[in-house]
């Protein structure tokens, strides 16, 4: 099917030399990004508001819990970062995922209410409290966990009906109706709500990836893993189902199951980093654009290279958060939105 | 779709900002206004749409002039029968107007309230929160707005007796550097609010013989990242449980042991301290302050 990719309408001789460029392309964009990536990632734990002796951090001849630099290293910087990474893998993977699923340019992984309900959940225990915890999983991005997978489920029981493909529209208004109706639910639970709480509910909607551990890292990855499993197998089906229905099924695509795949992979992916970091905006939306006016509309590139850019966008963005105007800290999803539009709006304005 | 999200989005920036205001708003210096000028009469019917004024006026006698309260008060006792206006967000001006009060308490930032009683010919008294110095300050003003001038110089007195003896207390004992927690996610280090360098909390900390790690942070509150809070190296970390009737310090010690370079961890003197009159800045700091003290210098009583 991978052949199939370039509109129907351009000669087989095109075709056929688009054939070897994606591979081409898809080996040098993962090379490409995931260095960057990488290198991000391997940087930014070494920088922060205070100096850290990287020599004594990894001592080992010194007990860990005299060890201030190790525990800054390891509990304050490493979790931190990597649940950047992940968050931002994830919420550029199912950007992508759901704009092709939609067939919309501005969906975003937040549109179909799986942040909304993730939000509603958390702001329950934030106001209301409560403390069931399981496992390592603690109460608010258990209850988010909950809300998000709440959400999806309506969604999906509304937008689907047996072996039949879904309809776009549906889903999207379905999505966007339970969205502005759980957001009145939010500010309902916040005008109940006394204050400090008020603030306390306000601030994790800002997003927050300071996780303070590895725990709600590991707690999420399964489901990231379940996500990114699923993934693999959409790229190419994705192509030709955002150009239509009809197409994808013309060419042999199972559009029901392809749908069915996305919605359930993106909404996954989604619910997994808003439990992990809350819902930060503007990445899900900016980050796919970027990386396509980058490589090119194609998703077997577009995917990864989304995914790596975002891991690598939101650590960098984290970053400037916590040190920037330290020691007070910026809401990281303050600074993807303040970093984020300006660099898209240049971006766009010089490609066209 | 786009203005969909664009309205969300602006929607609940918007919300952030108005919170963070009044979050500022709230920690700001206690600057008071009275307006419009002091009148001769003193006031026999007062609405208090301040939980901790409220405990003020009945701390100095004037509890049975007040004839209506906010939706948040809940101390003295008294105030459970007393009927319901509304509070910073929602105040209901028809039923204030409705009960014909001669003065109105209101906070700081409620200045369309004030405008819509001064036009009614109300007066309003205009409250800020600041440091424990503001609510004395507070106290001693309320006397003559309500007739009771004796008492509330008697009840400020008190409550700066009451702290003067905490201070004597402590006097002379090492000042142990001590994170004031007011707010954590339940089983995580997540979410932490701690007490800044100025205001109410930590000028309680002061005077309970502890120095505020984050004194030099000119603010009431402070959101510190773990990072920070390792290079603190607090010696004492101590929780304070507004919203609880009893202390609970399990979670607090197992959330805290990720930490393990910081001195109150290692030395067990991650503590939990509980109750309302914690963080209502009002008649019962001194109270608070002593809980404090006794918390941090457990041997000093």
């Amino acid at each position: 099917m991978t052949a199939h990719a370039a509109p129907s309408a351009a000669p087989a001789s095109v075709r056929l030399e688009t054939y070897r460029p994606v591979r081409t392309r898809l080996v040098w964009s993962t090379v490409g990004f995931g260095l960057f990536a990488v290198l991000v990632c391997a940087l930014a734990p070494l920088v922060g508001t205070t100096h850290i002796d990287l020599a004594r951090a990894l001592d080992r001849s010194i007990p860990f819990a005299d060890n201030a630099d190790a525990q800054i290293l390891l509990v304050a910087r490493l979790p931190r970062v990597l649940a950047g990474a992940l968050v931002g893998a994830a919420l550029a993977a199912a950007g992508v995922v759901f704009q092709a699923l939609l067939r919309n340019p501005l969906a975003t992984p937040f549109t179909l209410g799986v942040s909304a309900g993730a939000s509603l959940g958390a702001m329950v225990v934030i106001i209301f409290g409560g403390a069931v915890s399981v496992g390592i999983l603690s109460p608010v991005p258990l209850a988010s966990l909950a809300g998000a997978f709440a959400a999806s489920a309506v969604v999906y029981l509304l937008a689907t009906s047996p072996g039949r493909a879904i309809s776009t529209t549906v889903l999207l208004l379905a999505g966007v109706t339970l969205n502005a109706f759980i957001s009145a639910l939010i500010l309902f639970v916040q005008y109940l709500a006394d204050f400090a709480d008020v603030y306390r509910a306000a601030r994790w909607l800002m997003g927050d990836l300071d996780v303070g551990g590895f725990d709600p890292i590991v707690a999420a990855l399964p489901l990231l893993v379940a996500a990114a499993v699923g993934m693999v197998f959409l790229p190419s089906s994705l192509n030709l189902l955002s150009i239509s229905a009809d197409t994808a099924s013309a060419r042999g695509v199972d559009v029901a199951r392809v749908q069915r795949g996305a919605f359930i992979t993106g909404s996954l992916a989604t619910s997994a980093a808003v439990a992990v970091g809350g819902p930060i905006g503007f990445i899900g939306i900016i980050v796919p654009h970027l990386v396509r006016l980058m490589v090119g509309s194609d998703h077997r590139v577009l995917l990864p290279a989304s995914a790596l850019f975002g891991a690598a966008f939101l650590v960098g963005c984290d970053l400037l958060a916590r040190t920037v105007i330290a020691p007070v800290e910026i809401p990281v999803g303050v600074v993807t939105a303040l970093l984020g539009g300006p660099f898209f709006l240049w971006l766009l304005v010089r490609k066209s | 779709m786009k203005g969909l999200q664009a309205q969300c989005l602006t929607g609940s920036v918007l919300r952030t900002l108005a919170v963070v205001a009044l979050v500022i708003g709230a920690l700001c210096s206690g600057v008071k206004t009275q307006s419009p000028a002091p009148a001769p009469r003193a006031a026999t019917r007062i609405v208090s749409l301040v939980p901790s004024v409220t405990e003020m006026l009945f701390a100095i006698g004037a509890g049975s002039r007040v004839i209506a309260v906010s939706s948040f008060d809940h101390f003295p006792a008294e105030v459970e029968t007393l009927p319901r206006v509304g509070a910073l967000l929602d105040p209901d001006t028809e039923r204030i107007l409705s009960l014909k009060p001669d003065l109105v308490v209101t906070y700081g930032s409620q200045t369309e309230l004030d405008v819509a009683l001064h036009r009614a010919g109300i007066r309003t008294y205009s409250y800020r929160h600041g440091g424990v110095d503001g609510t004395l300050k507070t106290m001693r003003e309320l006397g003559p707005l309500t007739g009771s001038e004796a008492g509330a110089n008697a009840a400020a007195a008190t409550v700066q007796a009451r702290l003067d003896a905490v201070r004597r207390r402590v006097a002379g004992r090492d000042r142990p550097r001590t994170l004031l927690v007011f707010g954590r996610e339940h089983g995580t280090l997540r979410s932490i609010y701690v007490a800044g360098g100025v205001g109410f909390m930590h000028d309680l900390l002061t005077i309970a013989g502890a120095t505020n790690v984050f004194a030099d942070f000119k603010r009431e509150s402070a959101q510190p990242s773990k990072e920070l809070l390792l290079v603190r190296k607090p010696d004492v970390v101590l929780e304070v449980q507004g919203t609880q009737a009893t202390a609970d310090a399990s979670d607090a010690i197992k959330s805290w042991a990720a930490l393990g370079s910081v001195p109150a961890v290692r030395n067990r003197r991650v503590q939990a301290i509980a109750g309302a009159f914690l963080v209502v800045p009002g008649p019962r700091l001194g109270e608070a302050a002593e809980t404090i003290a006794r918390a941090i210098h457990p041997d000093a009583f």
